[in-house]
């Protein structure tokens, strides 16, 4: 009844158990995967490659275009880094080389809060607070400076709602803000601190030793954090459902309403009865699904070049 | 020691297992699934008829495409939806259908000065404004039909429903009727491609949108007009009366419908005529299968909506929606005699 006859069966039982629970979710991916792809057959078989190409999104007539869709994705997710990256760096930068510690740990703190708020409240906060505000305020005065502007006039050119394209953008930006800045500041930690003294010690200011010493040390956790970011932009739903405007057209204007992968599939799917609409929704899913995949792989592809360059 | 504990856990366990069978063998419980339009009112009656009887209902507003899809996969004992199916479609699943309740669909504006009832609008300016072809207050054809109001010259931001909704199905059928234009390039659907504007998820979405931005115009059900305190228009009908939605236009309105000669009631209650009808009044259907394997439920949900069609209309009204009239009530009844069976094809009703 000791202890170590009874080891190697638990040990293979253990081993046994974890194995099953790793393969489970290879399992899980390719069930999705298969999912996804089954359920996209129809409207890819029935309009081909024009489904990615074209931008007519119309139910009463089962024809289904998700450019828009795709575009609109990619573009709230791009202004989402825009303002997002250098927000969280700077704030990441200040907690862990500039703070106090008597500003770092509250700060810190509030920091993890944001980021456990659910992204229906950012949707409605953003809704209820934040749109009419930007609407009367930024965008009445973009409509009368920016708007009138030769060529690139038409970008911010819309009726002053407060609500569209830029607005799910800022709010996206708003909610990846605190992951970011979270992960940058707890790889900006691991920097050894015999490192960084040792170039304060030849008389390096504090920038240099974020630019030369900090983030050369932090590569592959700042590019982590920064793709983490980039992926919750991504597949947000609801948030940005509550303040993009939920409209399938291609605008010029990034003022005006939009859609998104995500935000279409959570207004459509429960109503979507015919076989085609459906099909269409699913095949959205799948798109997304790729485009993240994508993004993943290229941040990988990424790193590893970085790594390589600096010869580790 | 260990095991007399273990034993009596489980015999503890299996006691309470048998005490939860048994007291959801006494309470009866239906459920259903889809519209949102009549939430409300299903909603009270359910709380209503539980206090009475007993008999718990469960509805989920999650959409009538969604009512629909749940009842042809049998997960609930009825659907609800604002879009009729077919007599085709019916017998395809095998399910029978009838109208339970009616409410009104109304445009609402936000204009500043506005109040509800100030603006008149006719069908083909409403198809014009949502065809994107009216975009200013101040254009003419709006100036013609109020003569009276000075109205900005500002742009007129659009709101339509994002999500799929018997509640556009209603409005664009409606479209489709006063305007051929529309009927041609958009058409009737619970989603259709709207040519402008900005989309709301829900009557909820549509009524905060409409709140929200200057120089608007939406359209709900009737109840989130009044409880989120929109201007709603008045509208030209069929008999080129100006009409503001009430109980009264709508019950106008579905005076007209001759359910007695539509096929599974296929009937849409939009551009009825009538000097005082509400131009755009909506039915809500209620979806049963015809073939029932548990005759007891079937008939408590039957048991269930005979009640509210008797006892309901208090509650209804309340809530601004018109019951069925008796007449209807008495064809529908006798639907259920005839087409509702159990699986040994024996009378439910």
């Amino acid at each position: 009844m000791s202890v170590k006859q009874f080891r190697p069966g638990f040990d293979r039982g253990f081993h046994n158990l974890t194995f099953g629970l790793s393969m489970f979710v290879l399992l899980l991916l390719v069930a999705i995967l298969a999912f996804l792809v089954m359920g996209s057959l129809p409207v890819l078989k029935s309009q081909g490659l024009s489904f990615f190409i074209s931008s007519d999104w119309n139910p009463v007539t089962d024809v289904y275009g998700a450019l828009p869709a795709i575009i609109q994705t990619l573009i709230t997710a791009i202004i989402a880094l825009v303002i997002g990256v250098p927000v969280s760096f700077g704030i990441a930068v200040f907690l862990t080389e500039l703070a106090p510690v008597w500003v770092a740990r509250p700060v810190g703190v509030a920091i993890e809060m944001l980021a456990a708020i659910p992204s229906i409240i950012y949707g409605m906060w953003g809704l209820f607070v934040f749109a009419p505000t930007f609407g009367t305020v930024i965008q009445r005065w973009t409509m009368a400076n920016l708007a009138p502007i030769p060529v690139i006039g038409p970008v911010f050119a819309s009726p002053p709602m407060g609500i569209g394209i830029l607005t799910a953008g800022i709010i996206l930006a708003i909610m990846i803000v605190p992951f970011i800045t979270a992960m940058m500041r707890d790889v900006f930690t691991t920097v050894p601190a015999v490192l960084k003294e040792s170039a304060y010690g030849l008389g390096c200011t504090r920038w240099e030793v974020v630019h030369r010493i900090v983030l050369p040390y932090c590569r592959a956790g700042t590019v982590g954090a920064v793709m983490l970011g980039l992926g919750r932009a991504l597949g947000e739903t609801m948030a940005v459902t509550f303040v993009i405007g939920n409209s399938h057209r291609l605008s010029a204007s990034i003022m005006g309403p939009g859609a998104t992968i995500s935000s279409s599939i959570a207004n459509e799917f429960v109503e979507a009865d015919s076989k085609l609409h459906s099909s269409a929704l699913v095949t959205l899913g799948l798109t997304l699904f790729v485009i993240t995949f994508i993004v993943l792989a290229v941040a990988r592809l990424f790193l590893l070049r970085l790594k390589k360059q600096s010869g580790h | 020691m260990l095991t007399t504990f273990k034993k009596s856990i489980l015999g503890g366990a299996a006691l309470l297992m048998a005490a939860g069978v048994f007291a959801s063998a006494q309470a009866t419980e239906i459920s259903g699934a889809g519209a949102t339009f009549p939430y409300p009112v299903y909603a009270k009656w359910a709380e209503a008829y539980e206090a009475k009887t007993g008999v718990k209902m469960n509805y989920q507003s999650i959409g009538s495409g969604g009512g629909i899809k749940q009842i042809k996969a049998s997960t609930v004992d009825f659907g609800a939806s604002d879009a009729p199916l077919t007599k085709e479609e019916l017998d395809e699943a095998g399910l029978v259908q009838w109208p339970m309740i009616m409410g009104g669909v109304v445009p609402v504006v936000n204009i500043k000065g506005i109040k509800g009832g100030d603006v008149k609008l006719s069908g083909a300016v409403l198809a014009d404004i949502y065809l994107g072809k009216i975009t200013k207050w101040d254009d003419k054809a709006i100036a013609d039909l109020n003569p009276d109001l000075k109205l900005p010259s500002e742009a007129i931001s659009v709101v339509e429903r994002s999500d799929g909704s018997g509640t556009t199905f209603n409005f664009t059928n409606y479209l489709a009727a006063v305007s051929p234009e529309w009927k041609d390039s958009i058409g009737v659907n619970k989603s259709v491609q709207w040519p402008v504007g900005v989309g709301g998820k829900g009557n909820e979405g549509v009524a905060s949108y409409t709140k929200q931005i200057d120089g608007s115009i939406g359209y709900v059900e009737y109840a989130y007009a009044l409880q989120n305190d929109l201007a709603y228009t008045q509208m030209k009908n069929k008999d080129g009366e100006f009409v503001s939605p009430t109980a009264a236009s709508f019950a106008a309105a579905a005076a007209n419908a001759d359910w007695a000669n539509a096929p599974g009631y296929y009937l849409i209650l939009g551009n009825q005529p009538g000097a005082k009808s509400w131009p755009i009044t909506a039915a809500s259907f209620i979806l049963v299968h015809k073939s029932q394997d548990n005759a007891k439920t079937a008939k408590d949900v039957l048991d269930f909506f005979d009640w509210s069609f008797k006892n309901g209309s208090d509650i209804a009204d309340k809530l601004d929606y018109v019951s069925m009239p008796e007449s209807v009530v008495d064809m529908v009844e006798k639907t259920w005699t005839a087409d509702v069976k159990g699986s040994d094809g024996k009378k439910i009703w």
